[in-house]
């Protein structure tokens, strides 16, 4: 994971890092820690777009790059907490997990949520990533100089 | 005339049948799944994402399977699947400067912050088949090296310290969209930018490939080339902040191009510049070669004439959708049309006295 989710608001953090975990992964740890709390839908998980944007010239004017597949959700637990997914790809069951989840963290659970879902996703993702730098690392160049005959 | 235009229906279900029979071909043969083509054909995963405009890996892989390979027909699926989704909005512009880059070289500098790294490339290999993946498909890990954590800033930040090179300021203006409001010209550079990045790789690589053969030649070198994953940031109407809702593979290509000065401004080098969904390399390089050559006009340099100065020709024909859309087109009936036709033709002959000649002559 990137350093800047730690600088952001806490919510906007564990949002961030459930809507990168690979798909499936939310729902298991969420049942292995915890019962699912009743619910009712704001929203039910619905499929759509969003659209990419990048800057010409890496760092200049905004411009449309294309779409990606996004599934939203929205629900509030039967204490009034409300949770909110975006989440990449067509995952409605991965939604419904990570809109609880946000709405559990703000419940008397966070702790213990944060123990046993967001910290082994971060810890995971970080795996991923450092094994997959490790072999772009290794096919970096070293270049080094000959040294020419004549003195 | 009246041409009869019923009575296809049976035809066109068995044709339809059939064409289910041969995409399975020979059934003693396994079925490939979509996450085969996902994980294995995933450069023509990459391509249709781009060019349709859509980035989901696993669509992609089902577009490819269900058009059997042909991915002008899957990018095609994927632009009519594309139609059906509600858009919740538009992410924040990609940090491509906090890309985790699997792969980044630079043709220009040797040695630059966080090194040249080669990544899973083509590069280098001597292009002979190998017959060892016709047999099995097991491959060793691929070595790995402890990384540094060094962050990999853009090449062309270093040029911008000398004031050597034109700047990209930051600005927020929304961008026009192609998808919503139909493609004019003159398009300013966001507009050609969209454009480009879902435009047809080989008509792109053929106008990049023009410019460099001397049409438009404005020299280029690819100053960074970075693959990697960014994230995608996007605000959450509800909640008022801004969230990451996912991760996306972008190629990007960044060339640095001789310019001689203008009126305006002192000699200094240009930037031409790609940006591509997925590890679209060819495709990324060829984008930044003819949005250079478009910025002509903007830089003050002559139009020469040279088709990749002409934004009119560029983005009106390098869709590939609308081009196979209308091309194919014509295989489709047009008997009343060719009816029409030949009643003209032949009134022609019999005004310019064409057919009296022949009799006589029989």
């Amino acid at each position: 994971m990137k350093d800047t989710l730690d600088e952001q608001n806490p919510r906007q953090a564990w949002m961030s890092l459930i809507a990168l975990a690979p798909e499936g992964r939310v729902a298991q740890l969420l049942d292995a820690a915890e019962e699912r709390p009743a619910f009712k839908w704001l929203r039910p998980p619905e499929i759509g777009s969003t659209m990419v944007r990048g800057r010409a010239g890496a760092t200049g004017a905004p411009f449309n790059l294309g779409e990606m597949t996004v599934t939203r959700c929205a629900l509030t637990l039967d204490t009034g907490e409300v949770g909110h997914a975006y989440i990449q790809g067509r995952r409605k069951a991965d939604a419904e997990a990570a809109a609880l989840v946000d709405a559990m963290m703000q419940t008397a659970l966070a702790d213990k949520l944060r123990e046993t879902v967001l910290e082994p996703i971060k810890a995971e993702m970080k795996q991923a990533k450092t094994t997959r730098a490790a072999k772009a690392a290794a096919t970096k160049v070293e270049f080094f100089t000959m040294t020419r005959g004549e003195d | 005339m009246y041409v009869a235009v019923k009575g296809g229906e049976r035809a066109i279900e068995n044709a339809h049948a059939w064409l289910a029979e041969e995409r399975r071909g020979d059934m003693d043969i396994a079925e490939l799944g979509i996450a085969q083509i996902r994980e294995q054909l995933s450069l023509a995963v990459n391509r249709v994402m781009a060019e349709g405009s859509l980035y989901d890996p696993d669509l992609a892989a089902l577009a490819i399977k269900q058009a059997r390979g042909d991915l002008i027909e899957a990018i095609f699926l994927i632009r009519a699947y594309r139609t059906t989704l509600p858009r919740f909005g538009a992410s924040e512009p990609v940090d491509t400067g906090a890309m985790t880059c699997d792969r980044r070289i630079s043709a220009t500098f040797k040695d630059l912050p966080g090194g040249q790294v080669l990544g899973p490339t083509f590069d280098y290999t001597h292009r002979l088949l190998d017959f060892k993946l016709a047999a099995d498909g097991d491959v060793p890990e691929a070595p790995s090296r402890e990384a540094a954590a060094d962050s990999v800033p853009h090449v062309t930040e270093f040029l911008n310290h000398e004031g050597l090179i034109e700047e990209a300021p930051q600005e927020d203006t929304p961008p026009p969209d192609l998808t919503r409001e139909p493609l004019e010209t003159p398009a300013e550079r966001a507009l050609r930018l969209q454009a480009l990045t879902r435009a047809d790789e080989g008509f792109i690589l053929g106008l990049a490939y023009s410019t460099q053969r001397g049409y438009a030649r404005n020299h280029a070198f690819v100053g960074e080339l970075r693959i990697g994953s960014v994230a995608v940031k996007m605000e959450i109407p509800e909640l008022g902040f801004a969230v990451e809702i996912g991760e996306v593979t972008l190629t990007e290509c960044e060339t640095i191009n001789q310019f001689k000065g203008s009126k305006t401004e002192p000699p200094q080098f240009t930037r031409g510049y790609g940006l591509v969904f997925g590890q679209t390399e060819r495709k990324a390089i060829s984008m930044a070669l003819v949005d250079r050559a478009l910025r002509w006009e903007e830089l003050g340099e002559d139009n020469v004439g040279a088709p990749a100065q002409d934004a009119e020709f560029v983005l009106y024909h390098a869709d590939n959708i609308q081009a196979t859309g209308f091309l194919e087109h014509i295989k489709l009936p047009h008997y009343v049309d060719f009816q029409s036709e030949l009643e003209l033709v032949r009134k022609l002959r019999r005004e310019a006295g064409v057919d009296q000649v022949q009799e006589a002559a029989e």
